[in-house]
């Protein structure tokens, strides 16, 4: 057929291999933009280093955004090459490209190259869950256990509407408003709920633990240097939910044990309620909470 | 129609809609029917201003002042009445003197931490006139906190023996109560939620529905404002 007299001009057929020209520019660009995103960008990532599960985290994201910058260098390279080589020069015909045809060659490097490297993420990820339970909470028999687990100084997280409570069972079940842990030491988290499901999330530290009524939450976290940080409510639980958040602090053992004899101090008038056993015809009250649904915190 | 003009709208749809939230959040409480309170200011000229609070807590608030007459209510004394406001304005570095009468009995506290009272001057409350540092905390009745001021105190219930209960709101001084005072002081202007810790919601799950999740009856703000 001839072609139309006022047609635009097609454009000439192409030998260019432009699938190995993206190949190469994927692979310097990945070779330099790897290593400086894992060493540059890593650290700066949340939750940082307030505690040995925070820095396990930021670890982690850095190992993972390692794993990504790669297929998105290949995602950046593939979008610019096509929107520089193959886009519609003015007056140009657009004419159809060639037939996709399948290469079972590319398909089965893909299908590795991918299985791979969600297998290595799988076994990551499972690996540091395992290590130290990475912050998270583990239920009331945690099988991800630190290395000091046995000597963990144990704190009691109560959540309800709507407020975090952390009762200390070891200072004789002084309660407090604010969080106050000793630095450079190993911390077992107690997380429970008086009422609805609460999340509770100290954000530096890395720790998040769901707080479900009559559930005994653990979590463990080792802290690190004297410092402060963010308690927030990371589950939706009512009316006041977003002010559901708190400081806590980090301080030197000194510090630390001052503030704990002033917080027993403070807290001397509700100890006898605390320490009379209701079968001795006391209050239900106790150092240690009981999580149960129907009854008081103790 | 044009790509453009496509942008444009969506762009004015959002911004229609980011209006419309701020408008929602920033007027919540008013939304929610619970005007806010001016507590009368003293020595408002003398750099330390004074307000004197009157406040009655009751087991059901009644049909004068509200369409669910047997939810709980926290009221305030507002030019001699009782009314249903739970958002208060405060001038910020003030005195507060707050006095409430609770005409409400026990229900006990969940948790002995808030038997304490604390964040108040002196760390402790008047109750009917004699000064404490903790009540049992089986006697609670409700609690008020601010806990980003770190007030909290329990107020004592009345008795389930006692004559002349007070059946619905606004309840008279002749009906059997208990007076408890304290007085705190505010720092800067700030908008600062308040609430009751016990689970008092009779008929809810868990005692925190209906009256413990809806601002003007056993939630508010203190809005702290520079005098």
């Amino acid at each position: 057929m001839a072609a139309e007299p006022n047609a635009a001009p097609a454009r000439p057929s192409d030998s260019t291999n432009h699938g190995m020209r993206v190949v190469v520019a994927w692979l310097v660009l990945s070779v330099i933009a790897t290593p400086l995103v894992a060493i540059f960008v890593g650290p700066l990532f949340p939750p940082g280093n307030a505690s040995a599960e925070g820095q396990g985290q930021v670890f982690d994201n850095q190992v993972m955004t390692a794993f990504v910058t790669p297929i998105l260098c290949l995602l950046a390279v593939f979008f610019a090459y096509g929107l520089i080589t193959f886009h519609a020069r003015r007056n140009e015909a657009i004419l159809d490209g060639p037939p996709l045809r399948n290469d079972s060659q590319i398909q089965l490097l893909w299908v590795v190259i991918t299985t791979t490297m969600v297998l290595f993420l799988a076994g990551f990820g499972t690996y540091e869950l395992l290590k130290d339970g990475s912050g998270g909470g583990q239920g009331p028999s945690p099988i991800a256990l630190p290395a000091h687990h046995q000597d963990a100084f144990e704190v009691q997280v109560i959540g309800q509407q709507w407020q975090f409570t952390y009762r200390y069972p070891s200072l004789g079940g002084v309660e407090s408003n604010q969080l106050i842990l000793p630095a450079h030491t190993d911390v077992a988290l107690h997380v429970t709920s008086l009422d609805v499901i609460h999340s509770f999330w100290a954000v530096e530290l890395g720790v998040k633990a769901d707080a479900n009524p009559g559930v005994d939450n653990v979590a463990y976290v080792e802290t690190k240097n004297p410092t402060t940080f963010h308690v927030r409510c990371a589950e939706l639980c009512g009316l006041w939910h977003g002010y559901m958040y708190n400081n806590g602090r980090v301080l030197d053992p000194g510090p630390w044990h001052s503030w704990a004899t002033q917080a027993a101090k403070l807290y001397v008038a509700i100890k006898p309620y605390m320490d009379k056993q209701e079968a001795d015809g006391g209050a239900p009250y106790a150092h240690s909470y009981l999580p149960a649904p129907d009854r008081r915190a103790g | 129609m044009r790509v453009g003009v496509k942008l444009l709208l969506i762009a004015a749809a959002v911004t229609a809609a980011g209006v419309l939230i701020g408008f929602y959040v920033s007027h919540l409480t008013k939304l929610a029917g619970s005007p806010a309170y001016s507590a009368p200011v003293q020595n408002a000229g003398s750099g330390h201003p004074v307000v004197n609070l009157e406040i009655q807590t009751v087991a059901a608030v009644g049909p004068k002042l509200s369409q669910n007459p047997d939810w709980v209510s926290y009221l305030v004394k507002d030019n001699g009445q009782w009314k249903r406001k739970t958002v208060w304005d405060l001038p910020a570095h003030a005195t507060i003197n707050v006095t409430i009468y609770n005409f409400d009995g026990a229900s006990a506290l969940r948790n002995p931490f808030y038997a304490r009272p604390q964040g108040m001057v002196g760390n402790r409350i008047m109750v009917d006139g004699q000064p404490v540092d903790h009540i049992d905390p089986n006697d609670a009745s409700h609690t008020f906190a601010v806990p980003a001021l770190g007030i909290i105190l329990a107020i004592p219930g009345v008795t389930d023996d006692a004559k002349n209960q007070c059946g619905y709101a606004p309840c008279q001084m002749s009906n059997a109560h208990r007076t408890i005072k304290f007085t705190f002081h505010t720092t800067t202007p700030g908008h600062f939620r308040w609430q009751c810790f016990v689970p008092c919601a009779a008929g809810w799950i868990d005692g925190f529905g209906g009256p413990m999740q809806t601002i003007g009856y056993m939630d508010g703000f203190l809005n702290v404002k520079a005098a």
